[in-house]
């Protein structure tokens, strides 16, 4: 079955819906002043189990679906949705939707064209079933023995496992019908080490839209332990960090949420249809040092940002935002990507159908320059070298970021010297991005983990980023 | 319309056949929440309608034991069938988790019994023509407060008003009905350079919509705040006082709430592990706790569990009266629950006595704290270092913006350092707590 076809079945036969009765809806959705109308059809299996105290202390598992009905004319959106997908509640949330534009009459569909030329990234097996029970349960037992043998300092080891399982089925006022199916898997492990009375605590983990046998590959979980381990230990011997301006290199994968933040929400189609960001009207204008070049490319194959399709049907692609430090485009929906004269990049992503689609990132990413991390680490007489972040956040109105290393260390004369506690860094994006003077040619991209949050909804991304030298960034400490 | 008494009916009866079905499919206990709500969000940008839209939720969430194993699911279809089926999937998911003494509800003699008037419950009629018109009009009222207000990120209003229930096989059963409303307006202001936009916004929220600040008044105060913000600088690295405005002193104590919270205790990854008694805090920091407050934003009369709330300290004389437990993990610690399974119901500071200007007065030169950004938080070992925006001030004067600075120290070194709690407490925030003024914190800057 192609993944229409597993829509459908899921999504509309069970509800005696079919392509006559979404033209009904659509009468009550569409006038003549309506630019665009969808309906959102979303089906969500997830699962998840915990392990803490060496032993499986909670499991639960989830079932969410329902359709979210929009109307869009011009900058206006109407949106209502219903959990219980029905003939009758998809007219009655036509009906409310409708009402930011007169409806009646307009919506007839000439023809309906099922959308499945598309390549799907990922595999649609439901990845709730590629391990049975006891295999989820045995992975995190394996994770709590190997975190306990790791370092006689461990005191408590949380580990979880989560899948996801999800269907979508969007229908437009154009008669394009698109559908996609989605596995999303996440592993995490967190150590509380116990050492001379001082306790620390790290965590690591990963996953990606492919089957929780992924988790059961050689060393993954012990690479996960062992990297949690290593964290906290290293917190123990932290000294307080430096405060003030300093010269910082990032590591390569995960600190590329410096770039989230920094550019990539700045460079959403929304904020700048609204003139709100720090990047808005700026195409064509050199917003970052030469040599810096940033993609979001939602097409990597089995990546956690990736989406076959956006939540609008529209496949997703690579989407260069700045090249060689020019501004060259934003990342856009079908609404904004309208109302600004340019086309969806196939960024229109929803947290679920209770939602309305926004402009969200997938995988952001800066590609690799020339340098050798080691000679952008020797090029530092004094500076912090951040190679672990918790989250960020961003002011996208007035650029302002920050972000949380969680591992870094000292640079003295060229060398990596000493582990310094957590520390929020701060900037401002347009300015730091001017300030980055050596890239690496190490790109990575982090493990799968990626949360981003936006106007209250979730959504997977990914980030990444080469070894990075950034000649002054505020860095939040308190060692004068 | 549904009445008020046949949706409380209904959710209960949802209950009892869940736990019903439980018992039925062999759990020896269970517990099942269920919740079912209405509302409307409309959101305008230059006067004209951004976003309408109409939400109606519904979810069910619930838990079976067997013995002392627990497995747990939830759904947002609430027929029977689905029950039946989420019902299915938790016991399933229960014959694969470990036994562990420490789960299961909460003891059947600590559940609430009575359930005093909260006045929580008054839905707004809002038509959105309504809602709409009056968006707009608080919008207005902020692009036309000043030539330097250029854009606007909108002005937006929100209604809602459900039932939670909340069951378990004690026999305990009982519904919250509940409102809320709010009105929020964010506007940008540019100088007349076009260099250094700004942002911020202001909102009133209140669970009648009569207790509402006029749209007027909230538009002219987002122009405003935003306003103040023009021309923010940075500081040069220093150490100095930092006064935290009511809303992120409420962030400030809510970091204790956590650091005393039960999840953080029993995992010993707080940085107030066996704080029970001691003085976390200056001799004149009271901190209590008002579960019956009349349409209080956190009012309840039982918890997540059904344990009955009571008023209580929570710190006496800067001395840590209680932890903050259910039932899991008061058993892990080998305590009795607090009734705090779902948070504080309505905390307050006692405050030292000064108004907003004598609190800065009483700093005399340091930094108004009035934004933060990130979460740079170490809740084991109390390290804090977070983004922030606010004011210079000196000789107990405002003198400009600053912004692009970090405010860093430990929190339990903070705690030790309040100075003063103000009495300018800000109504729309559930922790009833004035500004706070420490000592000093690391500020790092240029």
């Amino acid at each position: 079955m192609n993944l229409m076809d597993i829509a459908e079945a899921s999504l509309l036969t069970p509800y005696e819906l079919d392509t006559n009765k979404l033209d009904h809806v659509f009468d009550h959705l569409v006038g003549p002043k309506t630019d665009l109308a969808d309906l959102y059809f979303q089906s969500k299996r997830s699962e998840g189990w915990v392990l803490e105290d060496s032993i499986i202390k909670s499991g639960s598992y989830n079932i969410s679906q329902g359709v979210g009905v929009r109307a869009v004319s011009g900058e206006k959106s109407g949106f209502a949705y219903s959990d219980e997908i029905s003939m009758d509640a998809l007219l009655a949330s036509a009906k409310s939707a409708s009402a930011i534009s007169k409806a009646g009459q307009n919506g007839r569909i000439k023809s309906w064209e099922r959308q499945t030329a598309y390549t799907a990234l990922y595999s649609p097996e439901n990845p709730l079933d590629t391990l049975t029970e006891s295999e989820k349960i045995e992975l995190l037992r394996l994770a709590d023995k190997t975190a306990r043998s790791a370092s006689p300092y461990v005191e408590q080891v949380i580990a979880n496992i989560v899948a996801v399982h999800e269907t979508i089925l969007v229908a437009d006022q154009n008669g394009h019908m698109s559908a996609d199916v989605r596995p999303l898997v996440r592993m995490s492990v967190t150590v509380i080490i116990e050492k001379d009375g001082k306790r620390e605590s790290a965590g690591c983990g990963g996953g990606g839209r492919f089957s929780l046998t992924y988790f059961t590959e050689a060393d993954r979980i012990k690479g996960y332990v062992n990297e949690a381990v290593r964290q906290a230990l290293l917190k123990l011997e932290a000294v307080d960090a430096p405060m003030g301006e300093q010269v910082v290199v990032l590591g390569n994968g995960w600190p590329g949420v410096l770039l989230h933040e920094a550019v990539g929400h700045g460079l959403e189609g929304d904020f700048n249809r609204k003139g709100t960001s720090a990047f808005s009207g700026r195409i064509g204008e050199q917003v970052a040092s030469k040599g810096v070049t940033v993609v979001d490319n939602g097409t990597m194959q089995d990546r956690r940002g990736s989406l076959t399709i956006d939540d609008e049907g529209v496949p997703t692609q690579c989407t260069t935002l700045i090249e060689d430090g020019v501004l060259k485009g934003y990342m856009q929906d079908k609404m904004n990507a309208g109302l600004m004269g340019e086309k969806s990049t196939g960024n229109g992503r929803r947290e679920s159908y209770d939602s309305l689609p926004m402009p969200r990132m997938t995988n952001t990413y800066m590609l690799a320059g020339e340098h050798d991390p080691q000679e952008i680490l020797s090029s530092v007489k004094n500076g912090l070298y951040a190679v672990n972040f918790g989250g960020g956040q961003v002011d996208i109105t007035s650029g302002k970021f920050v972000f949380s290393a969680s591992e870094a260390y000292l640079v003295e004369d060229g060398k990596v010297t000493r582990p310094v506690k957590g520390a929020t860094l701060i900037g401002n994006g347009p300015d730091i991005m001017n300030r980055i003077s050596m890239i690496g040619n190490d790109l990575a991209l982090d493990d799968g983990i990626g949360v981003c949050g936006k106007a209250g909804q979730s959504v997977p991304v990914g980030v990444g980023q080469p070894t990075l030298r950034i000649d002054g960034l505020t860095v939040g400490g308190t060692a004068a | 319309m549904m009445t008020i008494q046949t949706s409380k009916e209904e959710l209960i009866a949802l209950s009892q056949f869940a736990l019903a079905e439980a018992k039925k499919q062999g759990a020896s206990s269970a517990e099942v929440g269920i919740s079912r709500g209405d509302g409307l969000s409309v959101d305008v940008r230059m006067a004209e309608i951004d976003k309408l839209e109409y939400h109606r939720d519904q979810g069910l969430g619930l838990t079976v034991y067997f013995d002392n194993a627990q497995g747990a699911a939830s759904t947002g279809d609430l027929s029977e069938g689905a029950i039946r089926d989420a019902v299915r999937a938790a016991c399933n998911i229960a014959k694969y988790t470990s036994e562990d003494d420490c789960l299961g509800l909460a003891d059947a003699e600590l559940m609430a019994t009575e359930f005093p008037e909260l006045d929580l419950y008054h839905p707004w009629e809002l038509s959105a023509e309504e809602a709409i018109e009056t968006a707009i009009r608080c919008e207005n009222a902020a692009r036309e407060y000043d030539p330097r207000i250029t854009n606007s990120d909108g002005a937006g209003i929100s209604t809602y008003s459900g039932f939670n229930a909340y069951a378990n096989s004690h026999g305990f059963a009982a519904v919250k009905a509940s409102s809320s409303h709010s009105l929020s307006c964010s506007v940008i202001a540019n100088e007349a350079s076009g260099e250094g936009m700004q942002r911020d916004h202001w909102y009133t929220s209140s669970r009648l919509a009569t207790k509402l600040d006029s749209a007027e008044s909230v538009g002219r105060t987002s122009a405003e705040k935003t306003l103040e913000r023009l021309n923010a600088q940075k500081l040069s690295s220093r150490e100095a006082p930092v006064m935290f405005i009511p809303q992120l002193a409420s962030g400030l104590l809510s970091h204790y709430k956590s650091a005393v919270g039960g999840g953080s205790l029993y995992r010993k990854a707080s940085f107030l592990v066996d704080s029970l008694d001691t003085k976390v805090f200056p001799e004149f920091m009271r901190l209590y706790e008002q579960p019956f407050i009349p349409q209080g934003a956190r009012s309840a009369a039982y918890d997540g569990e059904g344990v009955a709330t009571r008023e209580r300290d929570i710190v006496t004389d800067g001395v840590v009266q209680t932890y903050l437990l259910g039932s899991y993990s008061a058993r892990k610690m080998g305590l009795q629950t607090t009734g705090h399974a779902s948070g504080v119901h309505n905390l307050t500071a006692d405050s030292t006595g000064q108004s907003y200007e004598e609190m800065l007065a009483l700093m005399d030169t340091g930094l108004l704290l009035t934004g933060l950004i990130g979460s740079g938080i170490n809740g084991i070992t109390g390290d804090y270092s977070r983004g922030a925006t606010g004011f210079w001030v000196k000789g107990g004067v405002i003198q400009y913006p600053v912004e692009e600075i970090t405010i860093a120290g430990n929190l339990k070194e903070m705690f030790a350092n309040i100075v003063a709690v103000g009495n300018d407490w800000d109504d729309r925030i559930s922790t009833r707590t004035g500004s706070i003024l420490l000592e000093k914190m690391m500020i790092s800057g240029e």
